[in-house]
């Protein structure tokens, strides 16, 4: 069923359809829409799950935590300072290796306080060991959840999806909806691999010393590493089942005899498509990479995606204050030890600041007529830099 | 008749690493054998979690669960609408359990959150009065005047300048039906009130004041002589409010002096140096006060409270 629905409804449809057995949340800007919608959902018996309005989002992540550990299907949303907030669930939920889902409406951190989109918050939390799902526009927000689920119990791992706040959480598209039958057969009822049962009891959450901590965050990471193979399976499996792809780990557009690639994360690529046919029919051959996982890395798919290229810039909407975009660091490391391309860091839309189709094209221009590696960033106001205002 | 099974299993079992005398380990093994087997348990991090689960070995007998410091109550509410909603919380109880300081302090926020919202749970708080994992630090349960590690008395201080956060009182003004205080000279009391506690839907509060021989500085032999003090002077009283009426007040037939409970343990031996007595007496006026609750409408007692 085609409709026309605000991303952050077609959010809340697509978990709805996934029949989680618990809903928690507390809300920030601009996740609330996305936990309005459920509510009212509940509240008209359209979705049967427990819901809970935590007092905070530490209590919203603890919340679902316990859900998930007595084997509840369990989905959270936050953004920002929420999710900041939630750090210290979210790194145990990981290693307690609860496959809970949460959508991150992505959104700047604090201070200066700032409530619109860039990808700061999610970025900081990389190392956590969540997977990590950046999402183009509604239709891949709303596929990417029913995809989520299965990723996160086939794997014991927990899934984020990162959708731009506002550009994406706010905006009307048209989106194909699925049918509840199908994406009942898409995503079977949850069987944990293990929960909290006096039947069966058991610990969880043990105290571990150096004599095997080490072990269990090596497994941690080893699955993470295979979960590579898992996400690009499951878009593949989902393309099969209703007819859409955006990527499994990584997409490219146009990337045939580039000489100039760039490269994003979220709802910039839509922008960015645009600077690219325009750049080709003005004659720069340019190509695209969308990185759609951002944890676990996808280094080989990257790495092979850009055999050849010479020059490659990363615009992101995040920064690692002191070095470069994080993103742009982690593509150089898909090159260690081997010839590399020019890889430059544009810091681009800060706290919700615009980015045109002509600032990207600039960039790929100012690329193929200087492609030595450099960070720069992108969009700044000379006047407020120069103390003339402000 | 035969002996029920209760008295006979132990559902937290011994051969953990809780020092010899550890009150907290009196106190949440007759809890668990009140309780029975069909139970989950949110346990938060402090002694209780690290000397019962130090992997690869458990204590446990029940289906527990240690996340985080502050959110073993959040866990438990989870937990709670989880099951409900996927139709197995037939016939299982829900229990978070928490030292003092994942209490009163950094747990408070979603303490708070589970009682506003109801959820079926007994919340259990071991009182042992201050960071006793982390070595003896001042929490917001520690006692007036107490000596530890960062309230120490000195030229210029008599140890710790608060009093202990009325925590029975904060549940009781969120409208917990079922709130209790116990300790482990008074075992069958103890285990009465958690089975009381657990017939009883919706949030309850259990307040266990358990001796800690490390931390208050006494012999080991004393732990249960010390709680048994802390009654009988009325420095902690015993004590059930059912739907905000005070319906019990368990009280020692004759009060004894604070020295009585105070003068065995080294946090307080500074009370007991040249200057003491005035510091002193400000711990009679505690007991003092305690003393005077009766059953009735539960009202603030202590710090503030009408004369």
């Amino acid at each position: 069923m085609s409709a026309i629905l605000e991303g952050s409804k077609a959010v809340a449809e697509s978990v709805r359809l996934c029949r989680p057995n618990l809903v928690c949340a507390y809300p920030i800007t601009p996740q609330t829409h996305i936990v309005e919608e459920l509510a009212g959902m509940v509240a008209d018996g359209r979705l049967e799950a427990g819901f809970v309005l935590a007092e905070s989002e530490f209590g919203a992540a603890s919340i679902v935590l316990g859900g998930s550990a007595v084997g509840g299907r369990t989905y959270t949303a936050t953004s920002s300072q929420g999710l900041l907030l939630m750090v210290e669930v979210i790194f145990n939920i990981a290693g307690l290796r609860l496959p809970v889902v949460m959508t991150c409406a992505n959104r700047a951190v604090s201070a200066p306080i700032n409530i619109w989109n860039d990808q700061q918050d999610a970025v900081s939390i990389r190392d956590s060991g969540w997977i990590q799902l950046y999402v183009e526009d509604n239709q891949e927000a709303l596929d990417t959840h029913i995809q989520a689920f299965r990723i996160a119990e086939e794997l014991m791992i927990p899934v984020m999806v990162c959708m731009d706040g506002y550009v994406l959480t706010h905006t009307m598209e048209p989106v194909d909806l699925p049918t509840q039958e199908d994406v009942d057969s898409f995503l079977p009822p949850y069987e944990p691999k293990y929960r909290l049962d006096p039947d069966d009891p058991f610990t969880m959450g043990a105290m571990v010393g150096p004599d095997a901590y080490m072990e269990t965050r090596y497994h941690v990471h080893m699955d993470m590493m295979e979960a590579r193979s898992v996400i690009a399976r499951v878009a593949e499996e989902y393309a099969e089942a209703f007819g859409r792809h955006h990527g499994g780990l990584i997409e490219t557009y146009d990337l045939e005899g580039a000489d100039v690639v760039l490269v994003s994360m979220g709802s910039l690529l839509g922008t960015m498509r645009e600077a690219v046919d325009e750049l080709r029919e003005e004659g720069l051959k340019v190509g695209l990479l969308k990185v759609r996982c951002f944890r676990p890395f996808p280094k080989e798919a990257i790495h092979d995606a850009l055999m050849g290229v010479g020059i490659v810039g990363v615009i992101e909407k995040d920064i690692s204050l002191g070095l470069e975009g994080t993103l742009c660091s982690e593509m150089r490391a898909a090159f260690c030890g081997e010839e590399s391309p020019e890889i430059s860091s544009f810091i681009m839309g800060l706290g919700g600041r615009d980015i045109t189709v002509e600032e990207i094209k600039q960039i790929a221009w100012d690329l193929a007529r200087n492609p030595a590696c450099r960070v720069e960033f992108r969009g700044l106001r000379e006047e407020l830099l120069r103390g003339d205002e402000g | 008749m035969a002996v029920e099974e209760r008295w006979v299993i132990n559902l937290m079992e011994p051969g953990h690493t809780g020092c010899a005398g550890c009150g907290q380990a009196i106190a949440a093994r007759l809890v668990l054998k009140a309780a029975g087997p069909r139970v989950i348990v949110a346990n938060a991090t402090g002694c209780l979690e690290v000397y019962t689960t130090t992997y690869p070995r458990s204590s446990w007998e029940v289906p527990w669960i240690h996340s985080l410091f502050e959110n073993a109550a959040a866990v438990a509410a989870g937990m709670e609408v989880t099951l409900k909603a996927m139709g197995r919380y037939e016939g299982i109880k829900i229990i978070a359990q928490a030292g003092d300081g994942g209490t009163a302090d950094i747990g408070i926020g979603c303490i708070s959150g589970m009682f506003e919202r109801g959820h079926d749970i007994l919340y259990v708080c071991y009182d042992n009065e201050g960071y006793m994992n982390t070595g003896y630090q001042r929490s917001g349960l520690t006692p007036l005047r107490a000596r530890t590690t960062t309230s120490p008395p000195g030229r210029l201080s008599y140890g710790n300048r608060t009093r202990k956060k009325n925590m029975p009182m904060i549940a009781v003004a969120h409208g917990v039906p079922y709130v209790a205080t116990a300790t482990v000279s008074e075992p069958r009391d103890l285990m009465r009130k958690v089975q009381r506690a657990l017939e009883i839907e919706g949030p309850k509060y259990l307040h266990i004041l358990v001796p800690c021989v490390p931390g208050w500085g006494y012999e080991s032999e004393l732990t249960v002589e010390l709680a048994r003090l802390a009654v009988e002077t009325n420095l902690f009283p015993l004590f059930e409010v059912e739907n905000g009426v005070i319906a019990r007040v368990k009280k020692p037939k004759e009060a004894r002096p604070v020295e009585d409970y105070l003068r065995p343990q080294r946090r307080f031996a500074h009370l007991f140096q040249p200057g003491g007595e005035e510091v002193l007496e400000e711990l009679r006026r505690i007991a003092e006060e305690n003393s005077r609750l009766e059953p009735g409408p539960a009202r603030l007692f202590g710090p503030g409270a009408p004369e």
